[in-house]
């Protein structure tokens, strides 16, 4: 018997995973180190927030749904500031 | 259920193995991205797969991997940065 | 149809690539990514065996702090890019050196699937003992970490101080009791001095709530340790804090505050409950905790301080 609650986390779920074939289709794809970079953290991001998204209905307790909110704020928080420090690494490795 | 979780699982891990092809063919910074795309990818495959298969306390591993993954780039970065010479930027 | 035998012959492959990748690189920056990347893949194996506090460990140790140690000593001993040819061992030496790996990975490969089926195992006994001493704890990991095996872990602790004045040490003469190196040259990009302002007090945040909840959940002292340095050594690679002087006397009491406060609690265990490293069984959960919070100090300090690296006479950038 399938819920609503499971078909929400389904769909949030198939849309994560989407996203991180997304991305990783532009870090095929993508011709040139920066833009991959882009394609790698923007979608691959975006995939995780929805899985976790989807994980929440199936968390055994409030602190473990907090957590796994916490979790995806802080992923967001280190790829936004890495991806700087790495962009910043390939510009200066390109001159 | 726990099936489809699995399977993107599965799906996720795969797109990570694909990356990390292509990212550690690349040049010495690309490879860092590598780290980036373990660290998210990762940590999405992880949550999935234990809760698939009911490991506890998974969440807590999930929250140091995400620190651990920014700490080591930032290691990394810094070494790059004293490779690459003293102009300022 | 289950699914999980494919994920995990896909991590297995995953997981050997990686290694293969490894020590196939030519150069040492790439072979130490390799190194991380296969850490934090070998969390996944853990948690596939059903062992979260195992990847915890993993992920921590083996994927960020070991990997930051062998770059940060790379660097130091300017090997990063390249060997010079006469430094690489010579043919025989390298065939001799596989045969023999070889010879171990299927030793270690034989043993294992000739294993009975159920493998023979200490872990019902040690669960057993550990349930009576360690009473309260809901983590039976902690409580053999921390009541059946706690010489072990004291002992743990104490090679880690070792290996800390043994990379203080390494130092020149003149150098002595002063700071490390700083991590990197001032003025670090913006983003990096953010990054660490805002990851810094929400990683110390994390790692004494593993170390809290390790008493009845994954976690622990070693793992929340782990965590701690990591924070430290973001704030000291954004140059927010310096490397401390290593004859602090501070930093000193630090270190040895984590084994000095175990052993002394085992000695006393010979007088208060009967032999050595015995808790009172009533007391047994708040004494281990007490006792874990000063080895999360120790491990805090003594990491960075493996990291940072012998003082260093330059004056301060």
């Amino acid at each position: 018997m399938i819920t609503l609650l499971d078909l929400f986390s389904i769909a949030a779920i198939g849309a994560g995973a989407f996203f991180f074939l997304a991305g990783t289709v532009g870090l095929l794809r993508f011709p040139d180190a920066l833009t991959r970079m882009h394609a790698l953290a923007k979608a691959d991001n975006l995939g995780l927030g929805l899985v976790a998204l989807g994980l929440i209905p199936r968390a055994e307790s409030a602190l473990s749904a907090l957590k796994l909110i916490v979790i995806w704020a802080l992923v967001l928080l280190s790829a936004a500031s890495t991806t700087q420090l790495i962009g910043r690494a390939l510009r200066r490795g390109r001159k | 259920m726990n099936e489809l979780l699995l399977a993107a699982a599965g799906l996720i891990l795969f797109t990570v193995a694909v990356g990390l092809a292509r990212v550690l063919r690349g040049s010495e910074v690309e490879r860092l991205m590598a780290v980036q795309l373990l660290g998210t990818g990762g940590i999405a495959a992880l949550l999935l797969i234990a809760n698939a298969t009911s490991v506890p306390g998974v969440e807590d591993v999930a929250l140091g991997l995400a620190l651990l993954a920014a700490f080591a780039t930032i290691a990394f970065v810094n070494l790059l940065d004293a490779d690459q010479g003293d102009a300022e930027a | 149809m289950s699914l999980l035998p494919y994920l995990d012959i896909g991590l297995a492959l995953l997981v050997v690539a990686v290694a293969v990748w490894t020590i196939a690189a030519r150069d040492l920056f790439t072979s130490v990514v390799g190194y991380v990347a296969y850490g934090l893949l070998l969390a996944f194996v853990w948690i596939r065996l059903y062992a979260p506090d195992v990847a915890l460990t993993e992920a921590a140790v083996g994927g960020g702090v070991t990997g930051v140690l062998l770059i940060t000593a790379g660097k130091r001993l300017g090997a990063l890019k390249n060997v010079a040819p006469e430094a690489q061992p010579g043919l025989a030496v390298r065939l001799l050196t596989g045969v023999l790996a070889a010879l171990v990975a299927g030793a270690l490969g034989a043993v294992i699937l000739m294993l009975p089926d159920p493998p023979p195992s200490l872990a019902p006994e040690a669960a057993a003992a550990a349930d009576g001493a360690g009473a309260g704890l809901g983590n039976p990991i902690t409580a053999v970490l921390m009541s059946y095996r706690s010489f072990d872990t004291m002992l743990e602790k104490m090679v880690l101080i070792l290996a800390v004045v043994g990379v203080w040490s390494v130092g020149t003469d003149k150098a002595w009791g002063g700071a490390p190196a700083p991590f990197r040259r001032p003025k670090p990009y913006a983003p990096m001095v953010f990054l660490a302002q805002m990851l810094a007090p929400v990683g110390v945040l994390i790692g004494i709530h593993i170390f809290w909840t390790g008493a009845n959940a994954p976690g622990g002292a070693f793992q929340g340790g782990a965590l701690l340095a990591a924070m430290w050594m973001v704030t000291m690679m954004a140059r927010l804090a310096e490397p401390p002087r290593i004859d602090t006397q501070r930093l000193r009491l630090a270190l040895v505050a984590g084994p000095a406060v175990f052993l002394i609690i085992g000695l006393a265990g010979k007088v208060v409950a009967g032999s050595f490293f015995a808790y009172p069984p009533a007391l047994a959960k708040p004494i281990i905790l007490f006792i874990e919070a000063f080895m999360l100090l120790s491990i805090a300090a003594a990491l960075p301080m493996l990291v940072a690296g012998p003082p260093s006479e330059r004056a301060d950038q």
